[in-house]
């Protein structure tokens, strides 16, 4: 009994087999069969190179992501060895709440983006400006020092919601922490050709030597159609990007909120008086 | 038999263009000709998408149910075209932000899914193959000799080498600038199916109506 019962069952399955076989092509349980069977090879076969293509393209990611942090610097230029010019660079982490350098974490190998999610991490925002939902409360800032060691440059991460998408990149001020030195975005998805234009260099390029902060000490830097009339409003006024408004308004509001006293004015408050 | 495969990979980048004769996949032709070398890695893309297509579809053609071979069709090049996409994404990462979404959109390029229709659901899979891979190649080349007119006239190089010294940095040649944007290809397609039609008078299609001499006239 028990030797005939493996081969009863392949004739069964057999019989399963021919009997599938001679069904017509386009009746209802093979065409169900023939669709189920293709969704699972073509999703196996997606999903495996997904996983397996993962860690080459977040290694892209991280050298992408340097390239646009020596490029707000302005130490970018094509073909240089990124890896080496990036070690000019000094990587701190930033305590949020007080505005001062703290130490918990490696600051190369801290993700912001990570702790962002993680509660103990972060803090859940009630006046989100950025629409980010929550904030991480530590930040990775980067400093670049001229030779007699004073600070010469400040880069900061910023992030916040387009019309699609999270939009992330960095601005660099220069050492007095309010004239704008650059402005990059690295990561976003807006529509192509109209919100994606926020990474054009041609429109980037009206950001450097605006300032953030006007006298009363409130950010004043805004992003809009047509600049105020005030005499020295130039100097606070990005003209905005045509057939993109929301996206504008993202970034407008991106930095109203990074700059505010949610985002980095404590720490660059902190850094002029020497206290950071 | 090899006489006729050699034919099938030759017949569609001149007799048989899929841009210039059946005037397919313009989209894309228009989008990512600007440089030579995004040309180049969209060519790659969308010849490996369609010849793999083609062949996976050409394997399974006998069970696919009527009903449902369109869906299966775009399932199958769907999936390869975000296999092609993560890997670009992998090994190609400057040039895939500038492909952005075109690569994604190979999806709906008329050349894939014509050719699974048209050759691969009544086709064994090697002919099939090869089909893909012709007519891969004759979008490849009108691709490649669109970049070439743009690249090195719209901004005075070819793979990014600086060719034709610009004004602004020194040199004599004044770019022109029209050819960097989208509607340049679209003349430069035309010249060249004018030129293709001139060259084999066969590809000239028949008039569908013909204008009437006015009888008053005279």
């Amino acid at each position: 009994m028990l030797k005939q019962n493996p081969e009863a069952e392949g004739a069964q399955k057999m019989g399963l087999l021919a009997r599938f076989k001679a069904l017509p092509l386009d009746s209802a349980p093979r065409t169900i069969t023939v669709a189920v069977v293709l969704c699972l090879v073509c999703s196996m076969i997606v999903s495996a190179a997904a996983v397996m293509l993962r860690p080459q393209q977040e290694l892209n990611r991280a050298l992408d992501k340097k390239v646009n942090i020596l490029m707000v610097a302005g130490l970018y230029e094509p073909g240089i060895d990124v890896a080496e010019t990036f070690k000019t660079i000094e990587p701190r982490l930033v305590d949020m709440e007080t505005g001062t350098f703290t130490d918990i974490a490696d600051p190369l190998t801290y993700n912001q983006r990570a702790a962002a999610q993680d509660p103990a991490q972060s803090i859940a925002l009630e006046n989100d400006l950025a629409s980010i939902g929550r904030q991480a409360k530590v930040a990775a800032v980067y400093l670049i020092r001229d030779d007699a060691g004073e600070i010469d440059r400040i880069i900061l991460p910023v992030h916040g919601y387009g019309l699609w998408s999270t939009m992330y990149g960095f601005v660099a001020l220069k050492a007095d922490g309010n004239e704008v030195y650059g402005m990059r975005f690295y990561e976003h998805a807006e529509t192509p050709g109209l919100g994606a234009e926020v990474d054009n260099p041609r429109w980037l390029a009206q950001w450097p030597g605006k300032k953030i902060y006007g006298d009363d000490g409130e950010v004043r830097l805004s992003v809009a159609k047509s600049a105020p009339s005030a005499p020295d409003a130039m100097d606070y006024h990005i003209d905005t990007l045509s057939g993109a408004t929301l996206t504008a308004r993202g970034v407008d509001n991106l930095v109203k909120f990074w700059m505010g006293d949610q985002g980095f004015k404590p720490f660059l408050d902190n850094l002029k008086n020497g206290d950071a | 038999m090899a006489e006729s495969k050699k034919k099938m990979l030759l017949d569609p980048l001149v007799d048989n263009n899929p841009i210039t004769l059946q005037v397919l996949g313009i989209c894309s032709a228009l989008a990512v000709t600007s440089s030579l070398q995004v040309a180049l890695v969209m060519s790659l893309a969308v010849t490996s998408v369609v010849a793999l297509s083609n062949f996976s579809i050409s394997l399974i053609r006998n069970q696919i149910p009527s009903s449902i071979r369109i869906i299966v069709q775009m399932v199958i090049i769907a999936s390869l075209v975000i296999l092609v996409d993560q890997i670009l994404k992998a090994y190609l990462y400057e040039i895939s932000k500038t492909l952005s979404v075109f690569v994604g959109l190979i999806i709906t390029n008329c050349i894939v899914m014509g050719r699974a229709e048209a050759f691969a659901m009544k086709n064994p899979p090697i002919p099939s193959l090869i089909d893909g891979l012709g007519n891969g190649l004759g979008y490849s080349l009108i691709l490649i000799l669109v970049g070439f007119v743009r690249e090195l006239f719209g901004s005075g190089s070819l793979f990014g080498i600086q060719v034709l010294q610009t004004v602004n940095n020194g040199g004599w040649y004044v770019p022109n600038g029209m050819l960097l944007l989208p509607p340049s290809a679209f003349f430069i397609i035309g010249l060249l199916i004018w030129a293709f039609r001139t060259w084999k008078p066969a590809q000239v299609e028949k008039r569908e109506f013909k204008i009437m001499e006015s009888e008053g006239a005279h």
